[in-house]
Order: C-alpha cells, then sequence, then structure tokens
C-alpha cells in the first residue's frame, strides 16, 4: 500500500487540481441530462463513483492476464456487469428515482470516465490505489454535476432537494422561477461559465487560440 | 405511414441526441473542429445508428424480452437484465464487421470513415438510442426509423457547431473561455435554437 501522501493525490487531485469534466471534458455525456434536481444527480454521482470504483479494483486484480489485445473488451464487460449490478439495486430500493433517471443509468457503461480510469489508472497500478483513484475521479465528477444541480434547481424551481427555499410566486411567496433553467441548453451554459472561472483562476489551462 | 414520419421529425428535430439528451458529447466536442471530419464522423454515426437500433430490437424481442423465450421452451424466463451487457457487446461486434466489410468491399469510404469506427463502439450516442428504443417499446419498423432519424439528427448538429468553430476562429474570445468554453456556450445557444422545435405538433 502507498504512503499516506500518495494517497491524498490520488484521492483529491481530481477534485480540484485535475477535474475530469472541466479539464479533460470527460464524462459530461450523461452528466448534464440528470441535473435538474439535486436529488437525481446525488444518485448518480454514488452510482458513477461506485462503478468507477469497483472496475478500477477489479480490472487492476486481473491486469496481468488480461491480453493486450482483448483488453477493451475485458473491461466492458466488467463495467457493464457492476452497471447492471447498480441498475438492478437501484431498481430495487429506489424505484422512483431509478424511473426518472431512465436510460442514463445504463449510460454509466460509455461514460468516458470509467473507461478511461480503467486505461490509463488501472492497468498499471495495485489494486487499492486503483479503487482510490476510482474514488477520487467519481468525487470529482461529483463536484461539477452537484454544482450544476444546485444552481439548475435553485434557480429553476426554488427548492434543494425538494425542499422549498424560495417560495414561488405561484404559492403565494415572493420567487418568480427562470424556466429555463429546468431546460437542456442551460446546463451548457452553466459548465461554460464554470470553465471560465475555473480558467481565470488557473491560467495554465487556457488554451492557444 | 403518418406515425412514422411525426417519429422520424421528432427524432431528427425535437427531441435530437446530441442538444436535448446530451448523448454523445465526448466526441461531439472533440471532433467538432472542421466540417468535413465532423461530417464524415456524423455520416459514420448514422450508420452505425440506422444499422444496431433495429439489430438491438431484434435481439431484445426475441431473446431479452419477458417470456421472448417461449419458442425455446422457456416461457418464464426473462432476461431483461442482461440487456446493457448484450447491447454493448452487439454494437461492439456491429462496428467490428461493419469495419472489415468497409475494408474489403468500399476501401475508398474505409479511408474515409476507418478513423471514426473504433470511436463509435462507446460514442454514448449509440447506446443512448438503443436504451431509449428498448424503454420506449419501439417494434422493428418504428426502431428502424428511429436509428435513421436520430443518425440524422446528431449529423445535422455536429456539422452546424463545426461551420460555427470554423468561423469562431476568427473571434477575439475571452482567454478562460478559448476552445471548450466557447465550445460549450455554442451548443446551449443551439440547444436553444433547436427548442423553437418542440412547438411542432404532429
Amino acid at each position: 500500500m502507498a504512503n499516506a501522501k500518495e494517497i491524498k493525490t490520488v484521492l483529491f487531485g481530481p477534485v480540484f487540481a485535475n477535474n475530469p469534466i472541466a479539464l479533460q471534458v470527460l464524462g459530461i455525456c450523461s452528466a448534464l441530462a440528470v441535473t435538474t434536481k439535486m436529488d437525481k444527480a446525488l444518485v448518480m454521482c454514488i452510482a458513477l463513483t461506485l462503478v468507477t470504483a469497483f472496475s478500477n479494483f477489479f480490472i487492476s486484480l486481473i491486469r496481468n492476464h488480461i491480453p493486450s489485445s482483448v483488453r477493451i473488451i475485458v473491461q466492458m464487460t466488467i463495467i457493464a456487469s457492476l452497471v447492471i449490478v447498480v441498475d438492478q439495486l437501484l431498481k430495487a430500493f429506489a424505484y422512483d428515482v431509478a424511473k426518472e433517471l431512465s436510460v442514463f443509468v445504463g449510460l454509466i457503461i460509455t461514460n468516458c470516465i470509467v473507461m478511461g480510469r480503467a486505461e490509463a489508472f488501472a492497468m498499471k497500478s495495485a489494486p487499492g490505489i486503483s479503487f482510490l483513484d476510482g474514488i477520487g475521479n467519481g468525487l470529482g465528477y461529483s463536484a461539477v454535476l452537484m454544482t450544476v444541480a444546485f444552481i439548475r434547481e435553485l434557480g429553476g424551481s426554488g427548492t434543494l432537494f425538494g425542499v422549498e427555499i424560495m417560495p414561488l410566486v405561484k404559492d403565494g411567496g415572493w420567487y418568480q422561477p427562470m424556466g429555463l433553467l429546468l431546460m437542456p441548453p442551460s446546463a451548457f451554459i452553466i459548465i461554460a461559465g464554470l470553465i471560465w472561472l475555473l480558467r481565470t483562476f488557473r491560467t495554465e489551462q487556457v488554451e492557444k487560440a | 405511414m403518418e406515425h412514422y414520419i411525426s417519429l422520424f421529425v421528432r427524432a431528427v428535430f425535437i427531441e435530437n441526441l446530441a442538444l436535448t439528451f446530451f448523448l454523445g458529447m465526448c466526441t461531439f466536442i472533440a471532433v467538432s473542429k472542421k466540417i468535413t471530419t465532423a461530417f464524415g464522423l456524423g455520416v459514420a454515426v448514422t450508420v452505425v445508428l440506422a444499422i444496431s437500433v433495429p439489430v438491438n430490437n431484434l435481439v431484445f424481442q426475441n431473446l431479452l424480452a419477458p417470456g421472448a423465450l417461449a419458442w425455446a421452451g422457456f416461457p418464464d424466463a426473462d432476461l431483461s437484465f442482461l440487456g446493457f451487457l448484450t447491447y454493448i457487446g452487439v454494437i461492439a461486434a456491429l462496428v467490428q464487421i461493419l469495419e472489415m466489410i468497409l475494408d474489403k468491399f468500399f476501401p475508398a469510404l474505409y479511408n474515409a470513415l476507418g478513423i471514426f469506427l473504433p470511436l463509435i463502439t462507446v460514442n454514448c450516442a449509440i447506446f443512448g438510442a438503443v436504451a431509449f428504443m428498448v424503454e420506449r417499446d419501439y417494434n422493428f419498423g418504428e426502431s428502424v426509423v428511429f436509428g435513421l432519424g436520430s443518425g440524422i439528427g446528431w449529423m445535422l448538429a455536429i456539422t452546424l457547431l463545426a461551420g460555427i468553430r470554423e468561423k469562431l476562429k476568427y473571434a477575439d474570445i475571452p482567454h478562460g473561455l478559448r476552445g471548450l468554453g466557447i465550445t460549450f456556450l455554442m451548443v446551449g445557444l443551439m440547444g436553444l435554437g433547436f427548442m423553437s422545435f418542440s412547438g411542432v405538433s404532429l
């Protein structure tokens, strides 16, 4: 097992310094469609973090036995099996949320973060540290997703996790909700804003024109 | 017939895979710098979608759906939980076969599309369309129309985005927004434009 400092970099690096969504544009496919409500986004984050962590762990366990010519298929099979387990668990214990997430739980299979970490980290590292790398990247993904969901739910319906924060005009309150924030295009614009903000403070990330 | 036309228009414009469901975003952002490459990828995605959605529809109806194995003597079997694993396998196999056929019989087309084909296996748009097809319970005819329509919609979106990005090269963009940021902003604005189609009732 690696020392404490390495564990810290592997676990928290992807959250701040090397966030997979904001910097490498990985895994945004599924990320944005589930961000209209925070509880939906939270379930998605937990599901993705667990899948990434366990797929990293299992792939790392058998990394020395996978012939490199079929490694993609082996990785896909492991990831797909884990996603099936998550999907069945959600359907069994949180049926309403599972229905709202619809196809997006299945889309974790084609999420570039899961595949990317398996290929880039788990194929070269020991199981323990790979597991932590999966958790770390999952947390980085969650940080962006929860931020977007926070803005969209608070601005779009005046609630957080379904609890009323700003009473709406139609219920006799004062807040006129921004319907646009519940529409798909707003997610892109919020992400663009986050990237701009991040790159203003971390100028080394700015792309050359 | 009317039903199929309405399904087609809905798949292309109203429920555009890229702009309303965020599917295939990784490649959508990464391969939209030049119109010609973007169009090539769009064609490849359309071809794979038009084949893999109907094929997965057949697989689902005849092997995985509850009670579908009655012909083999298992009327109670319900294999639908194996769906994800099966679809991804079928997509990967189809892409591989398509690559081999193109290489053998249409070398010119293979040279144009070849580099994109492996990318497509892990393109969320393909898997997403297949998952939607299963969730909405389309029959075979509907799945052909839906696969083709959503492919064309995706192609339209990526070609339009590439056109805008080619022109954006001449713009003076704030430093932090360059590259990724402005692309997301453009996609958001395009999404707003496509939302105006949602008023179309068929």
